[in-house]
């Protein structure tokens, strides 16, 4: 037993005994916390090899849609539903990842692929207005405590419900860190025509990861939509959601398993930080100081915080170390994404 | 023909010079930089409430307004330069567009910060013109003209001057135009204010035909970048070309179905063509 396995039984069992002690309002901050920390996260699993994704709305928006959509008009339960909406977005990376992998398109011509993916969805969910409520949003029927609908108005369930989803996605990420393919996505990260060349199947690995990382994503949409209970293509798919999924998880640090959580803690607290102290007289307040800080963070501090302090404690000058190093073969970043003391 | 299409279709022309001079100042930074700026409508943003700020609110004479307006994101250009890109020049360059993308947050935000996120006209609506039974927007007839002389006027800016050359030349082989006398980081500078001479340009042909509000880029950004990248990263023909095909998309599918199904299938085109041709349709 470690000091590393007491702090995170330590951190569990805080967050377990938690809900017995905030307010309602802190709920609310929690769970937000934990369901875009666990979509963040989603997108560092591929985001963190250097395919830098601007399409996670598409997936987000479709796991939010497609099942609220499927229970409002067939009265289809969430626990077929949201499945099938994971379904339908491994679907669309598959469709539109495929191609990208194997006619090598990446870097700036995949993010500008990817993001027209994002809007694609957007687009249609507004398009569809008659069945999907278009810009006005989609409200699923409410039939109050249900396990059969997933509905629960008592926070904690929801709590409870981000907790564990949290937990996967990390629990991912290391399976994936952990693993055989980890090395060759590496290779792949630094040069692919390299990496083919010793015989990695790169459009397999590639693909491999993007679906996970679209699957987890839509299923953090479909669970952000059960608990909102309101969807609007604004906030669950397109371009807005798909900058904000790659920022916070830059800012947190892409490369290390909290980063993308920190990137949700500090982006979520500073919003609502900023709101409480300024009011609604300052809208946009919170996303300007935003702003500045990403620009500040891609300049300075490309691995994030979690990904400096990293480097900080391992004695390594964080420096200027190129954040993604796929393209031109960049010097590669040190592999020190392996939690410390291990 | 159908007198309704043949109109949608002549509209879709006409907004296919905006966004051509757009797409050409996008392209311009691309291909000499190697920089994707994502803030680029925001620019064009920053830009029309200037204009917004001067003709409505202080009372300045219209063109006076777009020459300032101009001139100040031309400086927003070089700003964006030498705060943002400069610094990062030698990293990755996924890292820059990302970068730029903070800069969208931050002009979005800053928008919404100053003016709120209402929707403000200058109060200017110029005339609709009939002309057999087709009905054309002079606003748009205008800045369609503007669009051609602007992009005219950079052509031989690029064709006829040193400068010009210079920045041709960059495009072409960054190392080899170092040994041939000519400072990088000047041209660069250069070349940002260009662009961004092109955006506030756009700004003031955009003003006419539009109300502003802090989210405008999020309107056309998307599929300028799409433009972009349909004619070939850093093509200035291939981008011009496809803003053409890319409005015509538009302007068709709006008439038969709706604006927003209309650009879903302009983006759709755009995905399935970068699987056909991934380095522009127009790439040699």
């Amino acid at each position: 037993m470690t000091a590393q396995h007491l702090a995170i039984a330590a951190l569990a069992l805080a967050l377990v005994v938690l809900p017995h002690f905030v307010p309602p309002y802190f709920m609310h901050l929690l769970i937000q916390i934990l369901l875009w920390g666990f979509v963040y996260t989603s997108w560092s699993i591929m985001g963190r090899f250097g395919f830098v994704s601007l399409g996670h709305g598409a997936f987000m928006g479709v796991g939010a849609y497609v099942p609220a959509l499927l229970w409002n008009y067939a009265g289809l339960t969430p626990w077929i539903g949201i499945p099938i909406g994971i379904g339908f977005a491994v679907l669309l990376a598959l469709i539109v990842g495929y191609p990208c992998f194997r006619l090598k398109v990446v870097g700036h011509y995949f993010a500008l692929v990817t993001l027209a993916l994002s809007q694609v969805v957007m687009l249609s969910i507004v398009a569809a207005r008659d069945v999907t409520g278009g810009s006005l949003g989609f409200t699923p029927k409410a039939v109050g405590h249900s396990w059969f609908a997933l509905q629960f108005p008592e926070k904690v369930y929801f709590y409870g419900i981000s907790l564990v989803l949290w937990f996967g996605g990390l629990a991912v990420w290391y399976w994936i860190d952990r693993g055989i393919g980890r090395e060759a996505l590496d290779a792949i990260s630094e040069d692919e025509e390299a990496a083919a060349s010793i015989g990695i199947n790169v459009i397999r690995e590639k693909l491999r990861v993007t679906l996970i990382s679209a699957a987890l994503t839509a299923l953090g949409g479909a669970i952000y939509g059960q608990y909102m209970m309101y969807l609007n293509p604004e906030t669950v798919s397109g371009i807005a959601v798909s900058l904000q999924i790659v920022f916070a998880a830059i800012v947190g640090g892409a490369y290390a398993a909290l980063g993308p959580t920190v990137g949700a803690l500090l982006t979520i607290s500073l919003n609502e930080g900023l709101r409480v102290a300024f009011g609604t007289n300052f809208i946009g307040a919170a996303n300007t100081i935003y702003g500045i800080l990403l620009v500040l963070f891609i300049i300075f501090m490309p691995r994030g915080i979690v990904g400096t302090i990293q480097n900080a404690i391992k004695g390594r000058r964080p420096g200027k170390v190129a954040f993604y190093s796929a393209i031109r073969g960049a010097p590669s970043p040190p592999t020190d994404s392996r939690p410390i003391g291990s | 023909m159908d007198i309704y299409l043949l109109e949608a279709i002549i509209n879709g022309i006409l907004l296919g010079g905006v966004l051509a001079l757009l797409a050409l100042g996008l392209n311009l930074i691309f291909g000499v930089i190697d920089v994707v700026w994502i803030a680029y409508a925001d620019l064009v943003m920053c830009g029309m409430y200037l204009i917004y700020y001067l003709n409505a609110e202080l009372g300045w004479p219209l063109l006076l307004a777009c020459a300032v307006a101009i001139a100040w994101v031309a400086a927003l250009g070089v700003l964006v330069h030498v705060l943002i890109i400069a610094p990062i020049l030698g990293s990755a360059p996924i890292n820059q567009l990302l970068a730029t993308g903070g800069l969208l947050f931050f002009l979005q935000s800053f928008a919404t910060l100053l003016f709120g996120t209402d929707f403000r006209n200058i109060g200017v609506r110029l005339p609709i013109i009939e002309l057999g039974g087709i009905y054309i927007s002079s606003a748009r007839l205008l800045a369609f003209a503007v669009a051609g002389a602007g992009a005219t006027a950079l052509y031989f800016f690029l064709r006829r001057t040193f400068v010009g050359t210079a920045i041709r030349a960059i495009a072409q082989d960054r190392d080899i135009v170092g040994l041939m006398g000519v400072d990088q980081r000047q041209i660069y500078l250069v070349t940002s204010a260009i662009g961004g001479a092109l955006a506030g340009l756009a700004s003031c042909l955009l003003t006419l035909q539009y109300d502003v509000h802090p989210f405008i880029g999020n309107t056309f950004g998307p599929l300028l970048f799409m433009i972009c990248v349909l004619g070939g990263l850093g093509d200035m023909i291939g981008g011009f070309v496809a803003a053409f095909v890319m409005s015509q998309i538009i302007a068709i599918g709006a008439y038969y179905f709706s604006t927003e199904l209309a650009y879903v299938f302009a983006f759709t085109f755009f995905i399935v063509l970068m699987f056909v041709r991934p380095r522009g349709v127009f790439a040699r």
